[in-house]
């Protein structure tokens, strides 16, 4: 019960988001949360105090305006709704699902200060859906064709994003995705549970509608080159992400039954593992399951384990509970089916068997030092504390470092000692003429949101570059 | 494009396949690898560019039947078309004026060894092959060597053709001749691949060889091809695949490729009882 507006109006409590129980949701690979009905969904919105100020917008990367989608839920107009959404972000469905939006658009929300946010995101996923299910408006008219052609490396969500923005500003946009499916890591990545690959190839779809070309099989750097792409194209966009996968550097690490997040999460979702009788991809029966991280990706690879048949599943993680990266939903949905934490532990070996099969996985015990530069605090091992978890598989999920490919094959496109491609963070222009870079391949691994947000600003000043060429006279540090 | 135009049973369970994708072709460079899928519910996997015609804009794909996926694709016909096809995958071997090389194809090993070969011909080496299988009729590409290598001489295990023994054993022969190389490619079996290095690293003749670990996407996502060289892990896919092979932990790789041989066995069996076959192929 919150009182709000300084009136001594009753606001109802935020509306909980209808969930499958935990005891039936992880025997499938289907959606966890149910999404709200129209009535709830009214409700919700109801909740919104249409502030004059709105301070949600200034949480949200893509600049949302909520209140206005907000408003037009109230009124029952949800596909208008939905367009709302849809004139700044081309993904609201995923973001409805994936977005931490309680760090995000929810933490400046008025009514959190005394009570409960209002459900911008569980709102948002419930326009995306009600337009998907049952809309017909069509789509924005394209504006008269500028005669000039941008090529966009990578379709994860800063591709889609900047190729969605293009293709509203008049311009003809192509997507080269390496893999066989576009979505990037919201196809390889995030599990079915979390994102149902139909609703990503659902907004991909409207991309192509739009008239956006998508090719895939397509491994730029490798096929053709950045250079390349220049010499066809007047603009070239670079969204490859932050795919390489990074190791404990541990023994034992190379030992069968170690997986990269990456390697188990493409293997479940891109290839369909999950689904033995089908599928030719194959991924191991494993019983107990330790993995290492503490954030989305540990959460979903838990989750993920528990799903093709599990017994036991682990997180290992260095640090305590409230340091865990991971959005509060996912930690919830873990612990609600049963993965047990290991917080304050880390790794320092993994165990194998005659025939190199993993058996165990060695642990420290931590306690938190001082903060680091991170302002964390930072994990210290407590000596001889060592303890061995009896597990058969180990996944690592401890981030990810840009792909090397792009940078590799584009010589003058200057990188960091991280392998980050150096972009100016207001334009996501690069030091090389005419080639933008966005997402995790500029920042290093983040969020699905960030990435759309750079996608966003890239795309903005290519169209401003496009119509006025000017001469590059800014400079990025480096 | 992927359309194959030609097709070639080489030998029992090797096919030659000529496959359309004119901007592949004309960017692979010897040493590369495409990944593959055949079907809808079909696994990625790799395969070594064997050739390059640009005239007709192909590539050439040589392989063995060793499981599902790769008998699926040998039930492809001319004019089917292969689902996914990605490529130029992997570093481009390193081809200088070295001198005199020797160049090493265990089965069909010697498909990848092949464009090595011809491309360190190209390039001004001298150029000896040995070649060699379990028996005359699964060796390949005899006469494709013999028509620019200096030098080509053959194994068969069951002395069924050429000499009688290993590669490894012809490999002694031409040392003890009082032969001498600059550098040596060897690409076959993970158990050929070793022996070899056993070979010239006694003789000191830097050897390079070609990896095929598990993978996924071929393009450094996965992580699944990570081998150990010199001590340090190396992805397959982006960092090789062709490794000192000197320094490469081949007990590791070895145990790796073990990692699904009962999915893998259970689902080629199923395949060649008729089982599991793609619903449609056009």
């Amino acid at each position: 019960m919150t009182a709000a507006n300084g009136k001594n109006k009753t606001r109802p409590p935020r509306v909980p988001m209808p969930e499958r129980p935990a005891s039936e949701r992880v025997r499938d690979f289907d959606e966890v949360p149910l999404g709200y009905t129209a009535d709830q969904a009214r409700v919700e919105a109801g909740r919104c105090l249409l502030c004059k100020k709105p301070q949600c917008i200034t949480g949200c990367p893509v600049g949302i305006d909520i209140p206005g989608f907000v408003k037009l839920i109230v009124e029952g107009k949800f596909e208008e709704a939905a367009d709302r959404i849809l004139l700044v972000n081309a993904l609201p469905a995923v973001c409805g699902r994936v977005c931490p939006q309680e760090t995000q658009c929810e933490i400046k929300c008025v009514l959190g200060k005394k009570g409960k946010p209002v459900a911008i995101g569980n709102l948002e996923r419930f326009v995306a859906d009600w337009k998907r299910e049952h809309g017909g408006s069509p789509p924005p008219p394209v504006p008269e064709p500028s005669g000039k052609r941008i090529a966009i490396v990578g379709s994860g969500p800063a591709g889609l994003t900047c190729a969605g923005e293009l293709i509203g500003s008049g311009h003809a946009v192509t997507v080269f995705e390496a893999l066989h499916k576009t979505g990037g890591v919201l196809v390889y990545g995030i599990p079915e549970f979390r994102l149902p690959k139909r609703i990503v190839q659902d907004e991909v779809n409207r991309l192509a509608a739009r008239g956006v070309e998508i090719v895939t099989d397509a491994v730029i750097g490798k096929l053709d080159t950045v250079d390349e792409l220049l010499d066809e194209y007047d603009a070239v966009f670079i969204g490859v992400g932050a795919g390489a996968p990074m190791f404990l550097n541990i023994p034992g690490e190379n030992l069968v039954g170690v997986y990269s997040a990456n390697e188990y999460l493409t293997r479940t979702n891109l290839m369909r593992a999950y689904d033995r009788e089908h599928a030719d991809t194959p991924i191991m029966r494993s019983q107990r399951v330790a993995v290492v991280g503490g954030g989305n990706v540990a959460m979903d690879s838990a989750r993920t384990a528990l799903r093709l048949g599990a017994e036991v599943v682990y997180i290992v993680y260095r640090r305590s509970r409230v340091e865990m990266p991971a959005r509060a939903a996912e930690i919830h949905h873990a612990e609600q089916e049963g993965i047990r934490f290991n917080l304050l532990t880390n790794p320092t070996r993994i165990l194998g068997n005659d025939a190199h099969w993993v058996v165990g996985m060695e642990c420290l015990r931590m306690e938190l030092g001082e903060p680091d530069e991170s302002g964390r605090r930072r994990p210290v091992p407590i000596a001889g504390s060592e303890f061995v978890i009896d597990v058969d598989t180990a996944i690592i999920a401890i981030g990810n470092r840009p792909n090397p490919i792009v940078p590799q094959t584009t010589p003058d496109l200057r990188t960091t000692a991280w392998g980050t491609i150096v972009a100016d963070e207001a334009t996501g222009r690069t030091m090389k003429e005419r080639v933008w870079a966005g997402g995790d391949i500029v920042t290093g691994a983040a969020t699905v949101i960030s990435a759309m947000g750079a996608g966003q600003a890239a795309a903005r000043n290519i169209d401003a570059y496009l119509r006025s060429p000017e001469p590059r006279e800014w400079k990025v540090d480096s | 494009m992927n359309e194959i135009i030609a097709r070639k049973q080489l030998g029992p369970d090797v096919v030659r396949l000529d496959v359309v994708h004119p901007k592949l072709a004309r960017k692979a460079r010897p040493g590369q690898f495409v990944i593959l899928r055949i079907s809808e519910d079909g696994e990625r996997f790799p395969l070594t560019i064997a050739d390059t015609d640009l005239p007709q804009g192909s590539i050439t794909l040589i392989f063995q039947v060793v499981g599902k996926s790769t008998a699926l694709l040998a039930e492809l016909a001319e004019g089917d078309t292969i689902l996914n096809l990605v490529g130029p995958l992997g570093r481009a071997t390193e081809i200088e004026r070295y001198g005199r090389v020797l160049c090493v194809g265990g089965g069909v090993g010697a498909a990848p060894l092949y464009p090595i070969a011809k491309a360190l011909k190209g390039a001004g080496n001298e150029v000896t092959a040995v070649i060699g299988a379990r028996s005359r009729a699964l060796l390949i590409l005899e006469d494709e060597f013999r028509a620019f290598a200096d030098e080509v001489r053959v194994a068969t295990d069951d002395g069924t053709y050429g000499r009688h023994g290993f590669v490894t054993d012809v490999i002694a022969d031409l040392l003890s001749e009082g032969r001498t190389f600059a550098k040596c490619w060897a690409i076959g079996p993970v158990p050929m691949m070793r022996a070899v290095c056993d070979v010239t690293r006694e003789a000191g003749l830097p050897t390079m060889v070609s990896l095929n670990p598990i993978m996924v996407d071929g393009t450094g996502m996965c992580g699944g091809c990570r081998v150990v060289v010199g001590g340090k892990v190396r992805f397959a896919c982006v960092d090789g695949p062709e490794f000192d092979g000197h320094e490469v932990d081949f007990d590791s790789l070895a145990r790796r490729l073990t990692a699904y041989r009962d999915k893998e066995r259970r689902d080629y069996d199923g395949c060649r009882l008729g089982l599991n076959r793609p619903h449609t192929k056009d």
